[in-house]
């Protein structure tokens, strides 16, 4: 049996306007699941599929990788480019 | 970061801020550096009134807050490693800004000027690569834009 974790979405910018979820939401993901597994689930079933194909994304406040381990309850948020200064 | 109890870490004079208040006025720099420090450089941004030929009315700014916050922090502890500077003061605005008003100020205090230069430009380089800040645009014709974002169309 497949365990299952769930963690915590948050859009910014851009995408929180193109997002259905009003962050925070959460989102529900088996067991070892990478950050490329959340965006393909996120396109998929999430229905986010305007998520271009690349997409920035931070785990626990951090920039993460698309083979980034997630754990039950992180935070990932999607960053698009950011415009600071 | 430096270390607890190293001895060989210099202590670093860094004080980052992301706020909602205002940063315009230069009070927040009065007391930068030390005796020590032979220059003082400050750098501030502003909201222009037009930007890639369209009239601006304002902006807002959106921060990935708890992120912004350490980002910021890593930039200016980086840059105090990189560079012999004496302080570092960095402060990014918040919400809602009228035109003129300051969006980002940075304060660096250095023995010498080359330093200040130098600490200050990559700062606010390093705040525009990746500081999770996000800037939405209102033009004066009505229209609105998430800076650097392209067009993506929902279907």
């Amino acid at each position: 049996m497949t365990e299952v974790i769930s963690v915590r979405t948050l859009f910014f910018g851009i995408y929180g306007e193109l997002s259905q979820y009003k962050s925070p939401g959460y989102l529900e993901l088996p067991s070892e699941s990478t950050v490329e597994d959340f965006l393909d689930e996120m396109r998929g079933a999430a229905g986010c599929d305007w998520l271009p194909e690349r997409v920035v994304v931070a785990v626990n406040q951090r920039y993460a990788e698309m083979e980034t381990l997630l754990n039950d309850g992180d935070e990932v948020a999607l960053i698009p480019p950011v415009a600071g200064g | 970061m430096h270390e607890q109890g190293s001895l060989s870490e210099p202590e670093l004079d860094v004080c980052t801020r992301i706020t909602q208040d205002s940063l315009d006025g230069l009070g927040a720099f009065e007391n930068l550096g030390t005796h020590e420090d032979g220059a003082v450089l400050i750098f501030q941004g502003r909201v222009r009134n037009t930007n890639d030929g369209r009239s601006v009315s304002s902006l807002s700014y959106e921060a990935y807050g708890e992120m912004a916050e350490r980002e910021l922090g890593a930039i200016c502890g980086e840059a105090s490693r990189r560079f012999e500077v004496g302080s570092i003061e960095a402060n990014h605005r918040i919400g809602d800004l009228e035109l003129g008003e300051v969006s980002v100020a940075i304060g660096i205090s250095a023995p010498h000027r080359d330093t200040c230069y130098a600490a200050s430009r990559w700062i606010i380089e390093e705040i525009k690569k990746r500081l999770p800040i996000w800037k939405h645009e209102h033009y004066q014709d009505g229209d609105s834009h998430w800076v650097g974002s392209p067009e993506v169309s929902k279907t």
